[in-house]
């Protein structure tokens, strides 16, 4: 909300300065968002008025005036459009400054000029720099402009809290700045207007929970021609709004004064008794701005004769406007409850200042303090005549303001200070808080208009808020003892981000939600969990998979002049059902080393990846516990992929990326990534100190021939399931394939470490082992010993 | 001159002027070999008579002592040349780049989110977690946020069909976290949070760490000292640091911390980095937890912008971006 400083400084004496008075609504818990200074050096500018004024002898475009500047008359050349006899306006006298300008006494085109009449935006009150700052014709001529337009001022707008609606008004506003300076403020002093009508309309609360009480009154005989005052309509502009007409301008007015929404209806156009009820189901209306609704039943009508006239606390309807031929007004203030109208603009896409009022509460025992109000704004600026308020009100629904009880001990026991009871009891007064004592404390009493003071905690804020945060000390905070567990059993999600940084990897974070078709190109798209209402279409499911995100920041940064890119990133997945599930992924293109002086460069692999992989599961110290099997995914090579399992369950895959999904990234080189559920590879055992053998290894080489369709997990446990526990360990040493072989063959040479906890093993034990290998792997694997 | 000694001149000559191993090798080999000059004359030996074989036996073997002593030397002395020139051979250019010594790096959010949680671990906190895709109850209702109340547009919230939502904070852990244990209670939840708004400001997704400590002693007190300590820790020096009112509808009271930052051009501003307060009675009730006897505190994070202000990261954008040579700054 913006206001006026110079309006709030009018309710409340205050010494400070502007800064020191922003700091404060800051530290009382309104923040200062911006403040505009208006009107700052307008020293030996006044209020002038143009006598006569005659056409200059060389110029058509300048007059030559005759100016009464209060003391003395003046000779000013003028070139603005609106220069006339009669008009009062501002005058720069000689010596005045204007930003960067000083006046000084001239010849324009061989006349002298002896100041400068003023327009808004010379002045730097306005941006209107069409012609000059026409003052109304009371202005006091001689006087200081700054004095007659109240300046200089401040526009101070504050961000306030939605739990604070009492402070959309200079009142609630005041009575919060005087409590926090230790001033007094005492409430705006409204009389009754005399009743001189007699017109009267009846009122229907048909819905009393949402409308428990509806004040209106009609004022008839307004003058057409009456306009708001200029004091008023710089406490508007200030507030950010701008002047349309005196009737709207008024309860404009008094909304910021008070914080009271008023509508103001044509009464002409008004028949028969006004209701307040709830929509029916695809009722219509057409509102102020003329948009056509059709309602529900979750929207707040105001109707006559059982017609649509306005929606309740949000926008008036068109059909019963005032217009600059309103001769007649039926002005209503009402307390509609917030639950009432709690995210209805928003369902419609509006934002009024009513409504932005009533969804945070407005004080039920305002209407008729505010009509009093804008009635004697109005009769005062336009005359006419006021007829009766009528009410209508259903005190069982208006919301109750019951006492909440302060026990003195909670203030310490939640702020870790003690504060004074008078200064306590001090704070409750200057906040309009009724006040008892009680035996441990106090029972204090909100004013009405107050909604948010519903609990001993609230009051304990308030408390703290008004007497200062800043008293507030910085301690330790004591209690018991509960330091976390060091879990041992678990490898931490940043032991596996590290292994890959220290293999080259740099970690990436993107979106969790992407374009569905970004997804199609991985065939991930079906069943994909789709948001309801997306940013865009880019944004719009979540992500079934990190690799996705990933493969298009690998393609972005390939754009960018990057040969190798190494990219990894960990976080949740999303199923259809919406389940999460906590991944690592990584995705690597170009060589599989940097380039290098003494290396010949060499394209990376589905091994180099996989040694990126294993040293994930050596984390868990259990490397024996996964498989790799050959396997399928619709985004993988069919020939390159494989499924880590942990004791069976898939873990995760490895794979090249198929070259019809690179293409379609736009990525012409092989790209390979894995992708792996974090919970398998975090599980580990506190390692159990084990006995070293102290006999010696031996060492037996074999070299086999076999097909090549055979893999090489099938070798290794044929000859582990014959050697049995003798084997220590299987050492894959070469590998080759070629024209020195048969056509579909290949041949492995493979180490057997064979050793034994409690002897040294004899050549016949060794030979023995052999043989068991050898025997099994032509059996298992249809593999022969070569010669 | 004796022919012996004549022969140990010209041996001794021989072997200064050896220029390798090899030629002091034959040299040896003819002069003290098996049929070497030197040898030959011991084998004459037997044929003079006593007194003649002793005499020329004694000047024999000292030619030969003195021959071999000046072989070894000379050995020595051409060994040491010869390593001298192979290091001289062996020199390389130790300026050449190394093999395989690249490293990755963590992205700086992460980076900053374990910064901040072991702060907090040091202080005895346990990290908690919780869902991305949250429902109404957590993410709102028991937060104290009651259907369509105003507090809920602050946070633009992305919607799933089933009315459930992506968590638009991490202050629902605190629900999660807290139901179910017993105070004392110390948790930091680190995570992703979601809110319908981009722009240069604004991320759709961005980070959050949100901290909860319940007990029966706790006060805004205990809650100044706990973030003030770790703002210097984590800026490592000390602020000028406040706390002034706002409201969150889970805390109460509720505060904003503000600390002076100074800026490049010589001058500060007050920034503000996390929102907090006491958590409000009806969360605790909501947690199980009975407000009268224990008391708590609870506060939240920005990540992204803890990260700006720490590595002078002028652009919210360049976290999602993921350019290499971004990340490489953070290795």
């Amino acid at each position: 909300m913006k206001i006026s400083e110079n309006w709030l400084r009018s309710r409340v004496p205050l010494t400070v300065d502007s800064a020191t008075l922003c700091e404060r609504l800051d530290m009382i818990g309104h923040e200062v968002e911006s403040v505009e200074r208006i009107g700052d050096g307008l020293a030996g500018v006044v209020v002038a008025q143009i006598v006569a004024c005659a056409r200059h002898p060389q110029a058509d475009r300048l007059q030559v005036c005759d100016v009464d500047a209060g003391g003395a008359r003046l000779q000013i050349v003028c070139g603005a459009p609106n220069a006339r006899a009669g008009l009062k306006a501002p005058l720069a006298m000689v010596g005045a400054r204007l930003g960067t300008l000083t006046i000084k006494a001239a010849k324009l085109r061989g006349v002298e000029s002896a100041g400068m009449l003023c327009s808004a935006s010379e002045l730097g009150l306005d941006a209107d720099a069409a012609g000059l700052l026409e003052l109304a014709d009371d202005a006091p001529v001689g006087m200081e402009l700054a004095q007659y337009l109240g300046l200089p001022d401040a526009s101070i707008d504050l961000g306030l809290t939605p739990n604070r609606a009492d402070c959309l008004s200079l009142e609630g506003l005041a009575i919060d700045v005087a409590a926090a300076f230790n001033l007094p403020c005492a409430p705006l002093a409204i009389d009754a207007v005399p009743v001189q009508g007699s017109r009267t309309i009846e009122v229907e609360l048909q819905a009393p929970a949402d409308c428990p009480r509806y004040c209106g009154r009609h004022i008839d005989g307004i003058d057409l021609a009456a306009q708001s005052p200029a004091w008023l309509v710089a406490r508007l502009r200030r507030a950010g709004l701008r002047p349309i007409s005196l009737l709207v301008d008024v309860t404009n007015y008094v909304m910021l004064e008070l914080g009271q929404p008023l509508h103001a209806f044509d009464a002409d156009t008004l028949h028969g008794p006004i209701g307040v009820r709830r929509a029916r189901e695809g009722e219509t209306l057409k509102l102020l701005d003329e948009r056509e609704l059709r309602l529900d039943g979750s929207f707040l009508l105001i109707t006559d004769a059982d017609r649509a006239v306005a929606l309740a606390g949000l926008m008036g309807g068109f059909d019963t406007r005032v217009t600059a031929g309103t001769r007649s007004v039926f002005l209503e203030a009402a307390h509609f409850a917030p639950a009432a109208l709690a995210g209805r603009a928003r369902s419609l896409g509006m934002h009024t200042d009513a409504a932005h009022r009533f969804e945070r509460g407005v004080d039920p025992e305002l209407p008729r303090r505010a009509l009093e109000r804008a009635s004697a704004l109005i009769i005062a600026c336009a005359g006419g005549n006021a007829g009766p308020i009528v009410e209508a009100v259903s005190t069982a629904h208006l919301p109750q303001r019951g006492a909440v009880s302060l026990r003195r001990a909670r203030i310490e026991r939640l702020l870790g200070i003690t504060v004074a009871d008078a200064e306590v009891e001090r704070i409750f007064a200057a906040l309009d808080m009724r006040c008892e004592r009680s035996g441990d404390g106090w029972h204090v009493t909100p004013p009405s208009r107050r909604f948010d003071i519903v609990i001993e905690e609230d009051l304990v804020e308030e408390v703290a808020r008004i007497h200062g945060y800043e008293h507030i000390p910085d301690r330790a905070p004591g209690g018991a003892l509960a330091t976390p567990a060091l879990r041992e059993d678990r490898v931490a999600l940043a032991a596996l981000r590290d292994q890959l940084v220290g293999r080259d990897y740099f970690e990436a974070i993107t979106y969790a939600f992407l374009a569905s078709g970004q997804l199609a190109h991985w065939q991930l798209d079906s069943g994909a969990l789709a948001l309801t209402n997306p940013l865009s279409a880019d944004l719009a499911v979540m992500r079934p998979s990190l690799l996705p995100g990933l493969a298009a920041a690998l393609a972005g940064n390939r754009r960018r002049q990057q040969q190798r890119v190494r990219l990894f990133e960990t976080g949740n997945v999303f199923a259809a059902d919406g389940s999460e599930t906590l991944r690592i992924a990584g995705i690597v293109c170009g060589t599989a080393a940097p380039e290098q002086w003494g290396d010949a460069p060499r394209a990376v692999d589905f091994f180099d990846l996989k040694g990126d992989v294993e040293a994930l599961l050596a984390l868990t110290n259990a490397g024996a516990e996964f498989a790799w099997v050959p396997a399928a995914a619709p985004w993988a090579h069919p020939g390159q992929c494989a499924a880590i399992e942990r004791a069976g369950q898939v873990v995760g895959h490895l794979a090249a990326l198929h070259p019809d999904l690179g293409a379609a990234l736009d990525l012409a080189e092989p790209v390979f990534a894995f992708e792996l559920d974090v919970e398998p590879l975090s599980r580990r055992a506190v390692p159990r100190a084990q006995g070293l053998s102290r006999f010696p290894s031996v060492r037996r080489d074999l070299s086999l021939e076999l097909p090549v369709e055979v893999p090489f997990a099938a070798v290794a446990r044929a000859i582990r399931d014959a050697v049995g526990e003798t084997l220590a360990d299987v050492v894959l040493f070469d590998r080759y394939m070629g024209d020195k072989l048969g056509s579909g063959l290949k041949s492995l040479a493979i180490g057997l470490i064979l050793q034994d906890r409690s002897r040294t093993l004899t050549d016949e034990d060794a030979d023995r082992c052999t043989g068991l290998a050898v025997a099994a792997l032509e059996s298992a694997c249809r593999a022969k010993l070569r010669g | 001159m004796s022919d012996i000694e004549q022969l140990t001149a010209t041996a001794l000559a021989d072997i200064a002027a050896a220029g390798s191993s090899g030629v002091l090798e034959q040299l040896r080999v003819a002069v003290l070999g098996k049929s070497g000059t030197l040898t030959a004359q011991l084998k004459q030996l037997g044929a003079l008579d006593p007194q003649q074989r002793k005499e020329r036996g004694a000047q024999v073997n000292a030619a030969k002592e003195h021959i071999g002593a000046a072989l070894a030397a000379r050995k020595l002395e051409l060994e040491r040349a010869e390593t001298a020139a192979r290091l001289v051979a062996e020199r390389i250019d130790v300026t050449l780049p190394g093999r395989d010594g690249t490293r990755g790096g963590l992205h700086p959010l992460t980076r900053t989110l374990e910064r901040i949680c072991g702060i907090f671990a040091r202080l005895g906190y346990d990290v908690a977690d919780g869902p991305e895709i949250e429902d109404d109850w957590h993410n709102f209702e028991a937060l104290n946020f009651p259907p369509d109340h105003p507090a809920r547009t602050m946070h633009d919230t992305f919607w799933f069909g089933d009315g459930r939502l992506l968590r638009t904070h991490t202050s629902p852990v605190q629900i999660r976290a807290a139901k179910g244990r017993t105070p004392p209670i110390r948790i930091i939840a680190p995570g992703k949070v979601y809110r319908s708004d981009s722009d240069q400001t604004h991320s759709p997704m961005f980070h959050q760490v949100e901290g909860l400590l319940i007990d029966e002693t706790s006060t805004m007190a205990d809650l100044k000292g706990t973030l003030r300590e770790f703002l210097r820790a984590f800026f490592d020096r000390d602020f000028h640091m406040r706390f002034k009112p706002t409201f969150f509808p889970f805390v109460e009271p509720g505060a904003d911390v503000i600390i002076r930052w100074d800026l490049p051009d010589g001058g500060s501003r007050w920034l503000e980095v996390l929102g907090c307060g006491m958590v409000h009675p009806a969360v605790l009730r909501n947690c199980g937890i009975d407000p009268q006897r224990y008391s708590g505190f609870a506060f939240g994070m920005g990540v992204e912008r803890l990260a700006m202000l720490r590595y002078g990261v002028a652009d919210l954008r360049a976290f999602f971006e993921n350019d290499v040579r971004f990340l490489r700054q953070f290795a």
